[in-house]
């Protein structure tokens, strides 16, 4: 498994470089790698990344942007507007989680 | 993945930092070697390099054809390509309000229908073609769309309308036929709110300029 360091800090990834460990990452890591990325991790932005911390801890699986919604309560167009692009990878990624693998 | 090339000022990554495609930001090209990026557009046809850009056609009406264009749509969407659907003939059915929430699934003339549940009856019974008439007798149509449905909703699936709200929300555009819109004499307050507008067959392929083309 490929290492990544950003700042002194190391995490373990796939080949995709998402996170194969959760125990690896902080929320001090999230800043250093939303910068890459051009995210800024204010408490909107960091909201839902707690909430896949905390559902994943208990499903085992990196929540879909569908269970974020019926579960976590968010509004999918906030989410889109958060997390432009690929929001659903942008956030597992964000909140050291394996890469999301729902259909929907 | 994606090798980051240039990190912010003041920032140490490692050697190899492997980044996820997240389809922005800073990526290495991902042009060939030595290509120009003229070149690479020539690879790719006459269509400029832009974001990625999908069109589905929902052609019908059932509820097992209704979902595939839902699912990668909305997948589509959340790998940041933008989507067009275009609903005709019955695929109408999936935005008027008036019909999508009663989809249904037929055995009828599907080949493909098998129960798994069967298997705990006799092993093997589970890949078994279910008799094509047993799809003709009265309230089966019914009862294979209720475990339709089930099946679905187990599998943490919204049904038809609250997808379309999904997909709405996820930046979907979506547009109704205007020929099946006059023929189904449909009115327009029946549609689901996140129908753009009602367009002919020419404004469609117009809109799906330069889209990957998927018809259901």
């Amino acid at each position: 498994m490929p290492t990544n360091v950003i700042n002194g800090r190391s995490f373990t990834v796939d080949e995709e470089g998402f996170f194969t460990d959760r125990s690896e990452w902080n929320e001090d890591l999230a800043h250093d790698l939303a910068a890459l990325i051009g995210v800024d991790l204010d408490e909107a932005h960091l909201a839902p990344l707690r909430f896949m911390r905390s559902d994943s801890e208990t499903t085992g699986t990196t929540p879909t942007l569908r269970r974020m919604q019926a579960v976590g309560g968010f509004d999918i167009k906030t989410l889109f507007a958060l997390y432009p692009g690929k929001p659903a990878k942008k956030m597992a990624w964000l909140a050291g989680l394996r890469k999301p693998v729902g259909c929907v | 993945m994606t090798t980051v090339t240039m990190p912010p000022a003041g920032y140490e990554l490692s050697e190899g930092f492997i980044l996820p495609n997240f389809g922005d930001g800073m990526r290495s090209s991902p042009a060939a070697p030595g290509a120009s990026a003229e070149s690479a557009g020539e690879a790719r046809g006459a269509y400029p390099i832009g974001p990625r850009k999908m069109a589905f056609i929902c052609s019908k009406g059932n509820l097992d054809m209704a979902y595939p264009a839902l699912i990668m749509g909305n997948a589509a969407l959340s790998e940041g390509v933008e989507v067009h659907i275009f609903f005709t003939f019955w695929g109408l059915d999936i935005v008027n309000t008036k019909t999508n929430e009663k989809l249904k699934f037929t055995l009828a003339a599907n080949t493909a229908m098998h129960m798994p549940e069967l298997g705990r009856i006799k092993p093997g019974l589970e890949h078994m073609s279910m008799p094509q008439a047993m799809g003709n007798l009265p309230g089966m149509t019914g009862f294979a769309t209720r475990m339709m449905k089930k099946q679905m909703a187990d599998l943490e699936i919204p049904d038809v309308p609250e997808f379309l709200d999904l997909l709405q929300a996820a930046g979907a555009h979506m547009y109704a036929c205007r020929l099946t819109f006059d023929m189904m004499k449909i009115i327009e307050a029946d549609l689901h709110p996140g129908v753009e507008g009602v367009i002919s067959a020419s404004d469609f392929i117009e809109i799906a300029e330069g889209a990957q083309i998927v018809f259901v």
